[in-house]
């Protein structure tokens, strides 16, 4: 394809077609924020039912048992399969591994975008089980057997094989980009960069594809088991058949806890290209994080029964897997300790993506605290299935789904569209997610403490429960996730309008020292002219007897 | 139709060529997904040994012509990479199709031996040991297929003499394939 | 690659499916002799050494460089993890209110 072709591409190549990393980079973005969208109404509608419950739900309507069941499935299903990874990895990724190391597009853009294509499909079978007869799948985003097999049990006939497939897509098309992910990094860096000259987001993106495509195979083969469960009952799961639903279980979560570090480590990876360039500070011990993170990668494959401490697990391995739950905090706790190092001294910069990245560290390290009561099998014993289990979980969801990527999407917004967002509007948005955040879910490790399981639609059956204190801190999270969601239109507003009324960014608003702040933002169609060479590291700030307190990695001496 | 490569696609940092190393990271990830299935399958096994009994009812032969047609195929299509190698197009060509025969052979041998069990009453409900024998041999018979059909169409691009070196690649992921099939043989068809 | 080279390799190759071949061949007959032990050993071992020649010698580890080895076999040795960390529970015939009959080795052949 020659250039002048290039010129006369119709908005239907450009835009939905496209094999450029960056405009696949935006696609993945867009579908992931429509779905947490989604996601977050539907948290909505389940919570009113929790604080206010028989009533109707404004936009909604009465939320029957049923729906229930099937808006908290979907609602883990969505928030972690259809926004973390894809705004993480396959968003970031996508715009940034190419440009961050110095390269033309992906190693293998054809697959790049058939990788899409997957997602996309995946999204609309997701979307589509909601509208088969028996609704969409309510058996919790975990799908243990035999609620999920049998559709006696399950009531979803169609929504649960809907489900499934649409998950196992899910998995081919990270499976896909992850392969580009690791090869472009492993191939395409640019000329000069060696193994430490590598931003740490790609090495963390890419340490999570690696974990994930680990993982994730025995749960695609468990998927098919639980697909032929379904459709032709022959009972894989099935113990009166000579099966096991324990087995499904551990093919789970042998995915599942794994999958947890998979999203963690691409946000750690932008809380690492934050940090440094609002500090004005050289990253502390960039070795540090790295084998940090690959510690971090290789030990989660090691903890994952502790998700099953009352499944009937043998007590023994119980044992082994606490000790291997709690040795997971060193690294991280090593990781933390790193990053709050780079700030130590620095010259700090309070900007959104700041503030977003800094809230990160203490919320993560709130819900890393918490989870440390769960990893113990004899405290998970009494906490298992309760709101503290959710509330841990969102205190370290939160924070990687939706704190760092608030932190990354102002931190490059100016290289993805060329215009800066509006730092007020930055900011209240910033604080309103923040103090919300934590009215709803503080509330809740209270509530869990106090005996409220997970898995109650209605707690007026459960006189013990439905004490008015504990329904005052129900409605108190409830209203403060109303508010949350109300703060994201800011959000939304500014970046809508930043994208064609926002200061002009040039090439290097925040002046950084990775590649692609060298080249045009929004960068062209093969984004560079001439592609650079590395000279250097990638945190070289303020460094001693220079006139500039940054150094690009691209520039000669 | 040409697609033009990014420079990306041909630089290699690592010495490896770009599309060998994510074919081996392809098997990398296939090797958990068959892996998940074998491990279960073993374990249910182990735990079973009522299983041997449904096992015996599998045919030998049928699996052991599969194992050296696929050991056969695999030798042609190394033999391909040779010649692929060496520039001599037609002779890569030719070994291609003789490799894809052997895929077909397979599956044909494999249709056969499935309709006499299947009309026996071996079908997938019958017990978990038949549930777990379809899923393996129908996943890695889709395996085949696909290498079949890449192999098909890597083929006439070899014989313009474009992309040589998509036969190594190729060649790789069937004797993965093959591998594969060395396992499941001694675990459907010969423990017995 | 000069024409004598090429055919040394072909020979090579052959080599490996002959020797390959042969071990098929024992891994059918293994089972004849009937005692379990020799049937396990001709059956697995010799699979897995008809896989390393197979990755050895046909896909060219043996040339290629050591992590991509090392990188199948940090993924088989998830395998095995995973089979560690759940054979106790899946193989588990019961537990203190409950019990799980595996299926016995004579009710199989009814059919």
């Amino acid at each position: 394809m020659s250039h002048a072709e290039h010129a006369h591409q119709s908005i239907w190549q450009k835009y939905i077609f496209s094999t450029d990393h960056k405009v696949i980079g935006l696609q993945y973005l867009f579908t992931g924020m429509f779905m947490a969208l989604l996601g977050g109404f539907f948290s909505y509608a389940f919570r009113m039912q929790m604080a206010f419950p028989g009533k109707d739900v404004p936009l909604w309507g009465l939320v029957t048992a049923g729906e229930y069941n099937a808006l908290i499935t979907n609602h883990g299903t969505i928030m972690i399969f259809w926004v973390a990874m894809p705004v993480l990895i396959a968003a970031l990724g996508n715009f940034l591994i190419p440009l961050m190391i110095g390269c033309d597009d992906m190693v293998f853009p054809r697959i790049n975008r058939l990788s899409f294509q997957i997602f996309f499909l995946s999204a609309v079978v997701l979307l589509a089980s909601f509208f088969v007869p028996g609704g969409a799948f309510a058996g919790a985003w975990t799908a243990y057997p035999p609620l999920s097999s049998n559709p006696d049990y399950s009531l979803t006939p169609l929504g649960s094989v809907l489900w499934l497939i649409a998950v196992a897509l899910e998995f081919v098309a990270f499976l896909l980009g992850g392969i580009n992910f690791i090869t472009t990094m492993m191939n395409a860096r640019a000329p000069g960069m060696k193994m430490y000259d590598i931003p740490i987001l790609v090495w963390m993106i890419v340490i999570a594809s690696i974990v994930f495509m680990a993982s994730v195979g025995p749960l695609v083969a468990g998927a098919v088991m639980l697909l032929f469960d379904q459709l032709f009952a022959v009972g894989f799961y099935n113990p009166a058949k000579g099966g096991d639903p324990i087995l499904w279980q551990h093919l789970f979560w042998f995915f599942g806890h794994p999958e947890v570090y998979v999203v963690l480590l691409p946000a750690m990876g932008i809380v690492a290209e934050i940090l440094p360039v609002f500090a004005r500070k050289k990253l502390f011990g960039y070795k540090t994080i790295l084998y940090t993170a690959i510690a971090t990668g290789t030990l989660s494959m090691f903890v994952w029964a502790h998700h099953q401490f009352v499944a009937g697990i043998d007590p023994r391995m119980a044992n082994v897997f606490t000790i291997t739950t709690v040795l997971i905090s060193i690294p991280i706790a090593e990781m933390v300790f790193v990053y709050i190092a780079t700030l130590y001294k620095g010259s700090i910069e309070f900007s959104s993506a700041m503030l977003f990245a800094l809230s990160f560290l203490v919320t993560f390290l709130l819900g890393g605290v918490t989870g440390i009561f769960l990893g113990a099998s004899a405290s998970d014993i009494y906490f298992h299935d309760t709101y503290f289990v959710l509330a841990h979980f969102h205190f370290t969801f939160v924070p990687i789904a939706i704190l760092a990527v608030f932190a990354g999407i102002y931190y490059w917004y100016p290289k993805m569209f060329g215009r800066m967002m509006n730092e007020t509007l930055g900011k209240i948005h910033f604080w309103g997610t923040i103090i919300t955040f934590h009215l709803i879910f503080l509330p809740l490790f209270y509530t869990g403490a106090a005996g409220d399981h997970r898995r109650i639609y209605n707690y007026d059956n459960f006189p013990d429960l439905a004490k008015p204190y504990m329904n005052d801190l129900r409605i108190i999270a409830t209203i403060a996730l109303i508010f949350m969601l109300l703060f994201q239109i800011p959000f939304l507003y500014n970046f809508v309008v930043s994208w064609k009324k926002g200061a002009k960014a040039g090439k290097n608003p925040w002046n950084a020292n990775t590649l692609e702040w060298t080249t045009e933002s929004p960068p062209p169609h093969g984004n560079w002219k001439e592609l650079p060479s590395v000279y250097r590291g990638p945190y070289e700030y303020s460094v001693p007897g220079r006139a500039s307190d940054f150094w690009p990695q691209n520039e000669k001496a | 139709m040409s697609f033009p490569q990014p420079i990306a696609t041909n630089r290699s940092a690592t010495g490896i060529p770009t599309g060998k190393l994510a074919v081996w990271w392809v098997i990398g990830s296939e090797i958990v997904i068959f892996g998940g299935l074998l491990v279960s399958y073993i374990m249910l096994r182990l735990f079973h040994s009522g299983w041997d009994a449904e096992a015996a009812h599998t045919n030998t032969w049928f699996g052991a012509i599969n194992t050296f047609v696929l050991l056969t195929s695999s030798l042609f299509v190394v033999l391909a990479h040779q010649a692929a190698e060496a520039g001599e197009e037609k002779k890569a060509f030719r070994l291609i199709w003789l490799t894809i025969g052997g895929g077909a052979i397979f599956l044909i041998n494999k249709a056969i031996e499935w309709s006499g069990e299947i009309s026996h009453g071996l079908v997938m409900t019958k017990s978990v040991f038949w549930s777990f024998y379809y899923t393996a041999c129908g996943l890695h018979a889709l395996h085949v297929i696909a290498g079949m059909v890449i192999m098909a169409i890597i083929s006439f691009d070899v014989l313009k003499k474009q992309h040589m070196n998509r036969v190594e690649l190729i060649g790789i992921y069937w004797h993965f394939v093959d591998i594969v099939w060395i396992f499941l043989f001694p675990m459907l068809y010969i423990a017995k | 690659m000069n024409a004598h080279a090429q055919s040394s390799h072909t020979s090579h190759y052959v080599k490996i499916w002959a020797i390959l071949t042969v071990l098929f061949l024992i891994s059918v007959c293994g089972p004849m002799l009937g005692i379990k032990l020799v049937t396990l050993i001709t059956a697995f071992g010799i699979a897995i050494v008809k896989a390393y020649l197979v990755a050895a010698h046909f896909m060219h580890l043996n040339v290629e460089k050591k992590y991509v080895t090392y990188l199948l076999l940090a993924m088989v040795i998830f395998m095995v993890l995973l089979f560690a960390g759940t054979s106790p529970d899946v193989m588990t015939p019961g537990g203190q209110n409950w019990e799980r009959i595996p299926i016995p080795s004579d009710s199989g052949s009814t059919h």
